[in-house]
């Protein structure tokens, strides 16, 4: 393996030194669990809801990177692609909470619902008002009719973005949970995958993707995709993934959008951008207007090769959601 | 032959556990990269070793299976932390009163502990889950007792209905789960959650055996 690390076991361990120290300004770790990345920003001003989230580390920016102003207050650290420990998201909601109630907004996965459901329960114990939102943003990973067993992706980033400035605008915990839920339900994300990833303590790929294919719903975990098909250009990626977005919710004509491609680890952010320009023609050919746009490496998959597309419609309490300023690790909004 | 045995200083059961799960590390990493992200075994391997070293060898059964259910959920995470966490605390909770441990406790807390398991995985038999070797295998040792079967041999019948269970995964559509997510893909591979349940209750079924020959 030609990787930088250490110990392949001790990823986790070895990256947040790194990382708190080179974002010192904006997070730092809980005193009682190193595990529990917290917002400076926690405790500053007026008393708010407190946003929470958490997942398996891998995902770079998510989820540690988008901790601080405005967006997540305190974020729970799993090991690579598995869900942290109930612990760490009871300290999560403990840190987050000033009084107003929290927030735990995070992906629909198996151990991330069972650790929550945990958590939940020790600090309700505690006197504190905890409520959820589960991120299910991916069209592949079930039918429209069982969105309950869809997986959270990229889409989660808008769900913070919209959550956190709800509940800096101060929100009460039943608008920040409204307006995080809606945010979710206006948003859908479809991948591709062309390259698999290596689980350092593991030591080699998991799945396998042919040259000349690629993979359309690849998961954030390397679950393989719906199905395999011989490997599209650029535009051909594009116009395949927006048709699975926009047919799910639907988007059409007149709809007001946020658009958000991720790289998954090892596509350069140039081919991100070769891919954006048609998704941007693509929807102005379905007469649906783009108002913000993002694009970069938002929510990978260690070194996996490929793409996400997320789209998520707009009306105005989003609007003004998308445009509130954030200042964390990962994005930075003025 | 004796029909129970000693909560007392039994906590070498659950070393046996420990121990079996270190062996099968690479193993159980294997099976779940076939339809899983391969870090089972990891996992596993973490939480178990961390226990091991927690566990007091002169401490009771029930006590090191409690050092086990919370090392698990308080240190491991991802879906096999509070899954397991919850096992073996459900059977940590309904034996610590316990003195001398027989059949038909030892039955009723692995029926209860199957059930705590398929309540917060939300999983049910045939979901191709580690529920398809708790459950089947807990049932084939209450049907033994009940029909007044000797301890050791409702291990034995726990242990080959979970042979059956683990071995049953294979031909299975996952329904729950990361694997679920591939529908009939996930059909010939056996499931990784079922195949370290396998490992722990033919541990345990081997353990209490010998301490029942004692």
């Amino acid at each position: 393996m030609q990787r930088v690390i250490n110990d392949p076991d001790m990823l986790v361990e070895d990256m947040l030194p790194g990382f708190l120290e080179a974002n010192k300004s904006l997070v730092h770790a809980s005193s009682e669990n190193p595990r529990t990345v917290v917002s400076n920003f926690v405790g500053q001003g007026a008393p708010r809801v407190g946003i929470v989230s958490g997942g398996g580390s891998g995902h770079w920016p998510a989820f540690i990177g988008y901790c601080g102003q405005n967006m997540v207050d305190a974020v729970a650290v799993g090991e690579i692609f598995s869900s942290p420990t109930a612990k760490a998201f009871e300290q999560c909601i403990r840190e987050a909470d000033s009084g107003k109630g929290v927030a735990v907004l995070y992906g629909n996965y198996a151990g991330d619902n069972m650790n929550v459901k945990m958590a939940l329960r020790r600090v309700e114990k505690e006197g504190i008002h905890v409520a959820t939102v589960v991120a299910n943003d991916d069209v592949a990973s079930a039918p429209s009719d069982q969105r309950d067993r869809r997986r959270g992706v990229a889409g989660e980033v808008l769900m913070w973005k919209c959550g956190g400035a709800r509940a800096a605008m101060g929100g009460s915990l039943e608008e920040v949970i409204a307006c995080a839920q809606k945010a979710i339900d206006n948003t859908r994300s479809i991948g591709i995958g062309l390259s698999p990833c290596t689980i350092p303590s593991y030591g080699k790929p998991n799945f396998s993707i042919e040259p000349g294919s690629m993979e359309v719903g690849i998961g954030h975990h390397g679950e393989p995709g719906i199905k395999v098909e011989p490997l599209k250009d650029a535009n051909g990626m594009a116009d395949e993934m927006v048709e699975a977005v926009c047919s799910d919710l639907p988007f059409g004509s007149g709809d007001d959008v946020v658009v958000l491609i991720s790289g998954l680890g090892a596509t350069p952010v140039m081919e991100q951008y070769i891919l954006s320009a048609r998704v941007f023609s693509d929807l102005k050919d379905r007469g649906i207007s783009v108002y913000k746009s993002y694009v970069g490496n938002w929510f990978t998959s260690l070194e996996m090769g490929g793409v996400t597309l997320t789209l998520m419609k707009l009306d105005d309490e989003l609007r003004e959601c998308v445009d509130f300023s954030v200042n964390t690790p990962a994005l930075v909004q003025l | 032959m004796s029909e129970k045995f000693s909560n007392a200083g039994s906590a070498d059961i659950v070393l046996a556990l420990c121990a079996a799960i270190h062996e099968s590390k690479d193993y159980l990493s294997e099976v779940d990269g076939a339809i899983g992200d391969g870090d089972h075994g990891v996992n596993m391997n973490k939480g178990f070793t961390l226990a091991s070293q927690r566990i007091d060898a002169s401490s009771s059964f029930s006590d090191a299976l409690e050092v086990l259910a919370d090392t698990l959920v308080d240190d491991i995470g991802g879906s096999m932390g509070p899954i397991y966490g919850t096992f073996f605390m459900s059977l940590s909770e309904n034996l610590s009163s316990s003195d001398e441990i027989n059949a038909k406790e030892f039955g009723n807390s692995l029926a209860d502990a199957a059930q705590a398991l398929e309540d917060l995985a939300g999983a049910r038999p045939g979901d191709k889950t580690l529920v398809d070797v708790a459950v089947p295998a807990s049932e084939a040792f209450q049907a033994a007792e009940q029909r007044g079967d000797g301890f050791s041999s409702c291990l034995s019948a726990m242990a080959e209905a979970s042979e059956a269970g683990w071995k049953s995964t294979e031909g299975m559509q996952a329904r729950l789960g990361r694997a679920a997510r591939l529908g009939e893909r996930s059909i010939g591979h056996l499931d990784a959650g079922a195949t370290s349940c396998n490992v722990i209750l033919q541990t345990m079924a081997k353990e209490i055996s010998a301490k029942l020959q004692g």
